[in-house]
């Protein structure tokens, strides 16, 4: 545990992410099994003790402090794990500190009820750095400034595998991940995942900016402005990921249940709105559906979803991602006509006489469930992640980019109680985020209160009134131009930037970047 | 007559050194001779009258007395006798070793005025010992680069050298400029620095796998960047709560304080039991929370104007 306490302090004082990357994978390869893959999963954030919730903390603490005391205390340091690591008082008869895996047995072997107690006697055998990580790696959520890729890099760098083959079988495997680091230590084959439904990473798409492609080489159809998901289905079991991998199956249980096929598909999930007469309804209908773990019967009804598929990953058992789009278009066309029509459909193909006539066709789109169009090379293999020329996405006017909220701010009038003021930034060169404009309007109050609560809690410094935030959340931003500035260290500046959607499901390292927006300067 | 007044006034009792407690433009000026010489290094000649510790006078039919505090060089707690009862003012103090300063002296009274920097029960410092060895260990790691450690220029900065030198460091420690005068005064009054050379118009790779000590202010100033590979402590009682370290870009917290934390703030109240104590300077409620629940008179003594992180 006191190495595992020490990386987590480690991490949150390091701010470069190659230097954390370099603090994870030296312990994961000077750490035994099974902690380090504890620990991994920690950092990962795919631990889970059920037997711990937030308020046995609390709980634990309420009957140790004075309530009052306890409550200044919380107050003044901002974080309930901290709090209770500081206070507890150091046990001088202190024996052996525990290490992580007999940390996760012991509570993972207890009860709810029980987990209070045994939790504290597990902090009699600890220092105040090590009480600080125990109650952090109990309760999930480590805020130390790493994503799940960032940890999964870490790993795949420790012992010199790649990010993407890692990337491929992780969702496959549980904790403690025997199997994932006696693959990486050369002890074992890649771990053999037949007949286990787990998501596989998918492919994205570069903004297409300037350029203009031959249609002979690429296939046009509509980018939907929904949330792209994908189905993998055993015939034993269906489960529904969302774009990081998460899996929201519980979300759309509706959709897990039709699907009769066998195999993994790429989609976008939609909900089927009356207004576009029974067309893909816009995000915010959506919305409504996401971020739940569970789903009434009622909401159900009123936001019914389906899935527009575009493309083939598995058909059956057969891989298909080695082949040609051309190929998986066909398999997936016949694919879907075996399928659910009400839950699954097939995302058309645009026909366009040449590029110029594309351009006008997605000028006249109006339909507020597309987001402009989607460019996809025939010849191309089915590639996980981003890579250069296969796959483009051309955005509908206005102009978006997706942004990383940096800094918050109180608004005024009757904003004057939130941070409603938000600068966010873009990817450099070098990998550093540098800001690129502020907006304070665009999003919904309900959406205000969240976002107010989000910079509250992931506020990393304070600069007078100006409260800087973990680099973590997505704003999608929508502005009229862009032009040339030398008042911003990016370069540019945007014309009536607002926050056009928050894009809680996208990973902050997938935002854009500034050159991006430099190529939108017009 | 005041104690620390925060404005120049005719007749000034002054418990120790740091700008909070001593301001400059008394007419006179009471203090230990450590503490005048310090004030006067820092405010030109000033008017004083030189009380060492144990010895009094008599103003105003009060007995006067100072007696160590153990916080920096010169700092007392100041003892007011009248009438058979006793009030001591503690001025900042901490009970922990401190090669640099005599050691905090308890001294029976019945009103106990006492400062209350760190009065939240987050705040146990560890031993220094163990930040020390800390610090050693970050230098040892980085022999390309070097170790900056902000400390405040009166009392951190040497405490900080002096225990560096106690755990057997004996290479040069370089020092930020605004110390030179302050490292001296203290070489002077017998306290052993070791070898002081100025970090200033240094070649950076004269610095590399060294330590550097310098003003909290000046670790993200432009005076920084001479520096080569820098990796940024901090020697503050704050640095016990990570967020306060992070928002202060600290990558090496080091919590060493020259305040009484939590349990030697209470340890104290409970040997000298006084019948009364005023609580002042820093979290005057939780330690009046704790008094309560240990049935001791408290009350709070709100003073303007004293907050000031960086002697933490």
């Amino acid at each position: 545990m006191q190495a595992f306490a020490a990386l987590v302090d480690a991490l949150v004082y390091t701010r470069s992410r190659d230097a954390k990357i370099r603090l994870i994978a030296d312990y994961l390869r000077a750490t035994p099994d099974p902690d380090r893959g504890w620990a991994l999963a920690a950092l990962a954030g795919t631990l889970s003790i059920a037997t711990v919730k937030a308020s046995a903390i609390r709980a634990m603490a309420e009957e140790r402090f004075d309530p009052l005391l306890f409550r200044m205390s919380r107050d003044y340091v901002g974080d309930t794990a901290e709090t209770v690591a500081l206070m507890w008082p150091d046990n001088p008869a202190r024996t052996s500190p525990p290490s992580v895996a007999e940390v996760i047995d012991l509570l993972n072997a207890t009860s709810r009820a029980r987990a209070p107690s045994v939790l504290a006697e597990l902090m009699d055998r600890l220092d105040a750095d090590g009480r600080y990580a125990l109650l952090k790696l109990a309760t999930g959520g480590m805020r130390v400034g790493i994503s799940a890729r960032l940890a999964k890099t870490a790993f795949a760098q420790s012992f010199g595998l790649s990010v993407d083959d890692v990337e491929e079988v992780w969702h496959a495997l549980r904790p403690p991940y025997a199997e994932l680091f006696a693959w990486g230590e050369g002890r074992a084959d890649r771990p053999n995942l037949a007949n286990s439904a787990f998501f596989r990473p998918f492919m994205l798409a570069h903004p297409l900016e300037d350029s203009v492609v031959d249609l002979s080489e690429f296939a046009a159809e509509w980018k939907w402005d929904g949330i792209r998901i994908q189905i993998a289905a055993t015939g034993g079991e269906t489960r529904l990921f969302s774009r990081g991998g998460d899996e929201v199956t519980a979300a759309f249980p509706e959709i897990a249940a039709a699907f009769s096929g066998v195999g993994v598909v790429d989609g976008e999930l939609l909900v089927r709105g009356d207004v576009q007469g029974g067309e893909a309804a816009s995000f915010n209908a959506l919305q409504q559906r996401l971020g739940r773990k569970t789903v009434t019967a009622a909401m159900q009804a009123e936001y019914p979803v389906f899935v527009r598929l575009y493309d083939i990953l598995f058909d059956g058992a057969e891989d298909m991602r080695g082949l040609e789009w051309t190929h998986r278009r066909d398999r997936l066309e016949r694919f879907v006509a075996g399928l659910d029509p009400v839950r699954f459909d097939l995302s058309a193909l645009i026909e366009a006489r040449d590029f110029d006539h594309l351009a006008e066709l997605r000028g006249a789109a109006r339909e507020t469930a597309i987001e402009g169009v989607m460019l996809k090379r025939r010849d191309a293999p089915y590639l996980a992640g981003r890579k250069v020329g296969l796959w483009y996405k051309w955005k509908r006017e206005p102009l978006v980019a997706d942004c990383v909220m940096m800094y918050a701010q109180r608004g005024s009038g009757k904003r004057s109680s939130y941070y409603s003021d938000y600068t966010f930034g873009c990817w450099g060169e070098d990998g550093t985020l540098l800001p690129v404009g502020k907006a304070y309007s665009g999003f919904s109050d309900t959406e205000l209160k969240w976002l107010d609560r989000f910079v509250r809690t992931n506020t990393v410094a304070r600069f007078g009134p100006v409260r800087e935030v973990e680099k973590s959340l997505v704003l999608e931003v929508a502005f009229d131009a862009v032009h040339e500035s030398k008042r911003h260290k990016s370069g540019i500046a945007m014309r009536f930037p607002r926050i056009s959607r928050l894009r809680r499901d996208k990973p902050a390292e997938e935002a854009d970047k500034v050159a991006t927006l430099k190529a939108m300067i017009g | 007559m005041w104690i620390d007044p925060s404005q120049a006034v005719a007749r000034a009792l002054v418990t120790h050194g740091h700008a909070d407690h001593a301001r400059s433009g008394h007419g006179t000026v009471w203090a230990t001779p450590e503490t005048l010489a310090i004030m006067a290094l820092r405010y030109g000649t000033e008017m004083g009258t030189p009380v060492p510790y144990g010895d009094g006078f008599e103003a105003n039919g009060v007995k006067i007395s100072f007696h160590p505090a153990g916080h920096v060089l010169g700092s007392a707690q100041i003892l007011l006798e009248h009438a058979g009862e006793r009030v001591i003012v503690t001025g900042d103090y901490k009970r922990r070793h401190d090669p640099t300063c005599a050691a905090f002296e308890p001294v029976a009274c019945d009103v106990l005025i006492t400062e209350a920097t760190f009065g939240l029960p987050v705040f146990n410092h560890p031993p220094i010992e163990d930040e020390i060895a800390k610090l050693l260990d970050t230098r040892a790691a980085h022999p390309d680069g070097c170790v900056v450690v902000g400390a405040y220029a009166l009392g951190k900065a040497q405490r900080v050298i002096a225990e560096l030198r106690r755990a057997g460091y004996d290479a040069p420690i370089y020092i930020h400029g605004a110390m030179q005068k302050m490292c001296d005064l203290y070489e002077a009054h017998g306290v052993p620095l070791g070898e002081l050379i100025p970090a200033t118009g240094l070649a950076k790779g004269e610095l590399r796998g060294g330590i550097v000590v310098a003003p909290p202010s000046a670790l993200n100033d432009r005076w920084a960047r001479r520096l080569p590979e820098p990796v940024t402590a901090m020697a503050s009682g704050w640095m016990r709560v990570r967020q306060r370290a992070r928002q202060r870009n600290v990558e090496l917290p080091l919590v060493i304080s020259d305040h009484a934390d939590w349990n030697e703030l209470t340890e104290t109240l409970l040997e000298l039991r006084p019948s009364e104590t005023w609580i002042t300077h820093g979290r005057t409620d939780a330690l009046g929370r704790w008094c309560e629940l240990h049935q001791l008179k408290a009350r709070a003594l709100d003073l303007v104007g004293r907050e000031d992180e960086d002697e933490g």
